[in-house]
């Protein structure tokens, strides 16, 4: 059923901190890793190890260099599914086959009931959706949802498999309706924000902004030296002279 | 936005038909006994099969074709499944008048099969627009005016192989006539659409797009991937827009004043037939390019992060 459930339990998704990433791709390698053998595998690949490689990934990081209040900075961006409140991307499902679940809130794909028209993938902002040319039905982010659920694993991996795989901490997971939860904590004390909010899909996914740097140390000023007249001072300065215009 | 060619040609040759049959219905009801029942029948099976040529190219862009019925399922919320659902209504009543004209039955029913034949076309080819004009991630699709552009050169599209049937039962002037303010309207419709959409400067930057406040000058410093992804190629394409200006041209040409300059010429001379037919291979040319236009300068907000 495409039509969105009134009201979800939970809202369950991710934070995103840009302070912190580090651009190191192990969020997407670990999603490919997971996912590739998990819920709708697997993610395709054409030909990965030629000229022209091409495949499905669930989680794309970006980098960008950028300018804020006259300092430069590089930004690494994950994007993958934000886990809208209102998708888009469910509605204009001719099958029923996207999907928002009605207890945690996360968007999900049925593969078996799919017809591949990729018109969920035109009615996505965020470019979070990808079709996997092999399989011809839609992929995208499930959150890990054969994951956080499954009690054959050890507690500690009962999170998607990104925010398990994340080197510096930057991804959190956890309930985003819950004002009292750790994510929505963070995303209160940092400002977080979330994409594209003009196109009304109301994203669950936030991400919190790299903090202000301290100032830049002011450049070295050019050494100032007092002429005293001396012979040593004569001699270097004729050295310098020289030296100058030989260059 | 990538286009897609069985979608090009499902939106041309399925609009042509459901135009083919409004035209055909409306004839029935507003001018009963214009056409014969051997030439009305021809009509309604062209129609048909416009149509129906159309709708079995569109699932070729299918991933799972054999799935296919199961988009009659989501007409609650999704535009592509009533689409489905008018399309697979439509056929009944025209089918239905079919029939009547096959078996050589009493027409007392064929006032109201047309009647629900037109309705049918008229709400198959508004839901096609409906798709991509409730799309919000596509400034140039998400507008009102998008389903009036399918709406009108499906008629100005069906309307010229109606006019054919109707110069051979006599009524070529008065096919003239309508097929001269359809393709106006056509006409008219585009070119307003056309202004519109360059007017518009409500673009998104790729500030916007990464959201952190107060960030100037962001550009790419190292991408996700070095080979475009499914989103890149599907969402990403520019080849035409270095040739918008040349293509608007072609399409205002071949579609619009050809064939009303076609019209008006065989109106004027009688020679309505050869009129028809001219402007139909011109249209035919024209309303391919205009489908693949608007799929080429449409512009898909995901592609400010890349």
């Amino acid at each position: 059923m495409t039509c969105l459930p009134q009201s979800t339990g939970k809202k369950l998704g991710l934070v995103i901190d840009l302070d912190i990433c580090v651009g190191c791709q192990a969020c997407a390698t670990s999603c490919k890793e997971w996912n590739t053998g998990g819920y709708s595998a697997p993610l395709s690949d054409h030909d990965p190890y030629g000229a022209d490689p091409s495949g499905v990934w669930l989680n794309r990081v970006h980098s960008y260099e950028y300018e804020r209040d006259g300092a430069a900075g590089t930004l690494h961006f994950p994007r993958s599914c934000l886990h809208c409140e209102e998708p888009d991307c469910v509605t204009v499902c001719p099958t029923g086959a996207s999907y928002k679940r009605a207890e945690d809130g996360i968007v999900l794909v049925n593969p078996d009931t799919c017809i591949g028209c990729k018109l969920c993938s035109w009615a996505c902002p965020y470019g979070a959706r990808e079709y996997d040319h092999d399989h011809g039905v839609m992929k995208k982010c499930t959150l890990c949802v054969d994951r956080i659920y499954n009690e054959t694993l050890e507690e500690e991996d009962r999170v998607p498999a990104c925010v398990r795989a994340c080197p510096t901490g930057a991804r959190a997971f956890g309930d985003l309706g819950d004002p009292e939860s750790d994510v929505s904590r963070s995303v209160e004390e940092r400002n977080g924000f979330s994409l594209l909010e003009e196109f009304g899909m109301k994203p669950v996914n936030r991400y919190l902004p790299p903090r202000q740097r301290p100032a830049p140390p002011p450049e070295p000023a050019e050494p100032v030296t007092v002429a005293d007249g001396s012979a040593l001072e004569t001699l270097f300065a004729w050295v310098d002279r020289t030296l100058s215009s030989r260059r | 936005m990538h286009p897609a060619y069985s979608v090009i040609f499902f939106t041309t040759s399925s609009g042509a038909g459901y135009g083919l049959l409004f035209w055909l219905s409306l004839a029935e009801i507003l001018v009963p006994g214009l056409l014969d029942r051997w030439p009305a029948l021809a009509a309604l099976v062209l129609a048909l099969m416009l149509i129906s040529a159309g709708l079995l190219a569109s699932t070729y862009h299918l991933g799972h074709p054999e799935r296919a019925l199961g988009a009659l399922s989501q007409w609650r919320s999704s535009w592509l499944s009533r689409e489905a659902v008018a399309a697979v209504a439509t056929y009944l009543p025209a089918s239905l008048l079919g029939i009547i004209w096959i078996a050589g039955l009493p027409e007392g029913m064929v006032p109201v099969l047309a009647g629900l034949s037109a309705a049918g076309a008229i709400a198959t080819v508004f839901c096609t627009g409906m798709i991509y004009a409730s799309l919000r991630t596509i400034r140039q699709w998400n507008r009102p005016d998008v389903p009036w552009i399918f709406l009108a050169l499906a008629a100005a599209t069906g309307g010229l192989l109606f006019a054919v049937f109707a110069a051979f039962a006599g009524a070529g002037l008065q096919a003239s006539l309508v097929m001269f303010v359809s393709l106006s309207v056509g006409a008219a419709v585009k070119l307003r659409y056309w202004s519109a959409i360059d007017a518009d400067t409500a673009r998104y930057s790729v500030e916007d797009a990464l959201g952190v406040p107060g960030l100037a000058s962001v550009r790419t410093l190292d991408p996700p991937h070095d080979r475009p992804n499914f989103v890149m190629r599907e969402m990403g394409y520019t080849v035409a827009r270095k040739h918008v200006e040349k293509l608007r041209r072609v399409v205002l040409m071949s579609l619009f004043a050809v064939p009303l300059a076609s019209v008006l010429i065989g109106a004027l001379s009688g020679w309505f037939i050869a009129a028809f037919s001219l402007a139909i291979l011109t249209a035919t040319l024209g309303v391919v390019v205009e489908r693949w236009l608007l799929f080429a300068e449409a512009e898909h907000v995901s592609q400010l992060y890349y």
